[in-house]
């Protein structure tokens, strides 16, 4: 039942990246993205990752891809696009991009490296089972995240403030910035 | 008693399907029965009658309304995107079904084979499982109103998008209260933490649930926050184009998404299934036993369910949950509908830094209570209630002192007595 789910959702997000892709209009990448996000976040819930698939549909699906399409929507790229597309050499560029992620990884999960991967996953997952016990399924995240690695999560944070700060900046009309 | 017996997989399967159809249809029969219960209301509040010709009180005319809507016309813009024209009302109707399946609704019912909780899917992340999938009900709205190929419906789907990410923001926030206080995101434990607190979360935590009501209120798209619809302006926004089944599709996820806020409300806030001053319902889950509670030195009270309870609380869930769905009608025919751009910036501007600086009070206030070893219970509960209530007045005082949110009407009037003085006795000062 299992397998089958994960081809289910492996199927559908891999089909879902290649039509953002090739998809001829904005909302239908857009569309073909939210499908892709949505089978990852179903695969997470098989590894019974629940917190992070709730997250991944809340946030990514649910919020950065409304703004997408609010923002193609506002903008009214979907209508007339064939001028918008690009063809040529950076297609050559993203497959050789896509070869070489696809020899990495597949360098990593083959042979003596896949096994030890497997091996020590297994005590991993039962690391983390305790932890979910013990925890709960957001304790989990939230404890490491705000003890551990507070700092760096803080200075994402500043990360992303620096980033909307500046696209204030942009937006606002030349001129309007004194006084 | 105490113990309790595991379901085998083949009765877990089997009440589990059972429990989707029944939930299922349940929901849908509320929605069906909503939409006669807003008109008779809606017809009470204006002194009218409301359809009664269908039926006894007019209880059939769901049902004729049901079949009008199969048999009717479908037509189709010709300019229209077709695909995802068709596709809109489907994804609006998805999420809407689906969110209820966390909520539970009633104390474990024992059965020969074991104890069956009365919720179809008791998962990890309860709450935030119900806020995803709602945040996915925005595609079918903002899909609709782009493929009909038509101005008003357009402008109906962009406002949907940006009022509902905008009031997502303040919906979360102003859960998070309810997380801290309840220390977990499953809503079986939330109900489990209000009967130890001994107090419904509305108290301890009344703005809280102020904000999640307004949010509510404008994540559903009902008035006074149905700019998305907005008859006066936008005919009526993103399904204006469309007929028969897909329309009543719209309508359903409507109904079905202020069933769901209605009993999160309940759940959140009132207690869920909890029945008040009575702590003979009370029943947790705790190392393989059920039990009422913690004794002086700690040890649990075992207790047992029974059918009778799992009535009892039944009810008072359905109790809880109708009387929010009859505020929600009772709120969309008294008040009238906000500016779009009052809309945002009460979201904004008003209950994005309310509910921060809530969210910091409370939790600093807990942090004074552990610090002072108050054990959680009736006291803890109590001080969180003072807190809490002067907070709420003084946010009701602000927002209600025409400052933040100030009609055209308040303004003109203001603006005129401003002018008066100065015409009328500031005139006599200076002739004397």
């Amino acid at each position: 039942m299992t397998d089958i789910l994960f081809i289910l959702f492996a199927v559908v997000a891999v089909g879902g990246a290649v039509g953002v892709v090739v998809g001829r209009s904005p909302v239908a990448s857009l569309l073909f993205m939210v499908a892709t996000l949505a089978s990852v976040a179903g695969i997470y819930v098989l590894f019974e990752a629940h917190f992070l698939a709730a997250i991944q549909v809340l946030v990514y699906a649910g919020a950065i891809m409304v703004l997408f399409l609010f923002v193609i929507m506002l903008l009214n790229l979907g209508h007339d696009y064939r001028a918008d597309l690009r063809y040529g050499s950076w297609s050559l560029l993203s497959l050789v991009v896509v070869g070489l992620t696809a020899g990495v990884l597949m360098q990593g999960f083959s042979g003596d490296t896949g096994a030890a991967l497997l091996e020590n996953g297994a005590t991993v997952a039962a690391a983390i089972d305790a932890a979910v016990i013990e925890k709960g399924a957001v304790g989990v995240i939230a404890d490491p995240l705000f003890t551990d690695y507070v700092v760096a999560f803080e200075l994402m944070g500043l990360l992303l403030l620096v980033a909307i700060v500046a696209a204030v900046v942009l937006a606002k009309p030349r001129g309007a910035g004194e006084g | 008693m105490g113990e309790m017996q595991e379901l085998s997989t083949f009765w877990f399967v089997t009440f589990g399907a059972v429990k989707v159809v029944a939930v299922f249809t349940v929901v849908m029969a509320v929605v069906a029965y909503m939409t006669l219960a807003e008109r008779r209301v809606s017809a009470f509040i204006q002194d009218r009658l409301g359809p009664n010709r269908v039926g006894p009180f007019g209880l059939l005319q769901p049902i004729a309304d049901g079949i009008k809507n199969i048999i009717k016309e479908e037509t189709m813009p010709g300019t229209a995107a077709k695909f995802y024209f068709v596709l809109g009302p489907a994804l609006a109707i998805m999420p809407a079904v689906v969110t209820f399946a966390v909520i539970p609704f009633a104390a474990p019912l024992p059965t020969p084979v074991g104890t069956v909780d009365m919720i179809v899917a008791d998962v990890p992340i309860g709450i935030l499982y119900i806020l995803a999938l709602s945040s996915l009900a925005v595609y079918g709205i903002v899909l609709s109103g782009w493929a009909s190929n038509n101005k008003y419906a357009f402008l109906g789907g962009l406002r949907a998008s940006a009022q509902m990410i905008s009031y997502e923001v303040a919906l979360g926030l102003s859960v998070i209260a309810v997380l801290l206080l309840a220390g977990n995101v499953t809503l079986t434990e939330m109900v489990w933490k209000q009967q130890q607190l001994g107090l419904w979360f509305v108290f301890p935590l009344s703005l809280a649930f102020i904000f999640f009501l307004i949010s509510a209120l404008a994540e559903t798209n009902r008035l006074p926050f149905d700019m998305p619809e907005a008859e006066s302006e936008l005919i009526t926004g993103y399904h204006t184009e469309y007929s028969a089944m897909k329309f009543s599709m719209f309508f359903i996820a409507e109904y079905a998404h202020v069933v769901t806020a209605s009993a999160l409300m309940a759940t959140l806030f009132f207690g869920g299934w909890d029945i008040p001053f009575w702590p003979g319902d009370d029943m947790f889950r705790h190392e393989g036993a059920w039990i009422r509670g913690f004794d002086e030195s700690g040890a649990p009270i075992p207790t047992s369910p029974s059918v009778l309870i799992t009535l009892l609380t039944l009810a008072a869930f359905s109790a809880k949950t109708g009387f929010f769905l009859l505020l929600y009608i009772w709120i969309r025919w008294t008040l009238p509908r906000f500016r779009y751009d009052q809309v945002m910036h009460l979201g904004w501007k008003v209950l994005l830094p309310a509910a921060l600086a809530y969210i910091m009070l409370i939790a600093g206030t807990m942090l004074v209570l552990d610090q002072l070893g108050v054990a959680y219970g009736m006291l803890y509960g109590l001080v969180l209630t003072a807190v809490s209530g002067v907070t709420t007045l003084a946010f009701l005082f602000f927002v209600d002192r025409d400052r933040v949110i100030s009609g055209a009407h308040r303004k003109r009037t203001t603006r005129a007595s401003a002018a008066r003085p100065a015409a009328g006795p500031a005139g006599r000062t200076t002739s004397s």
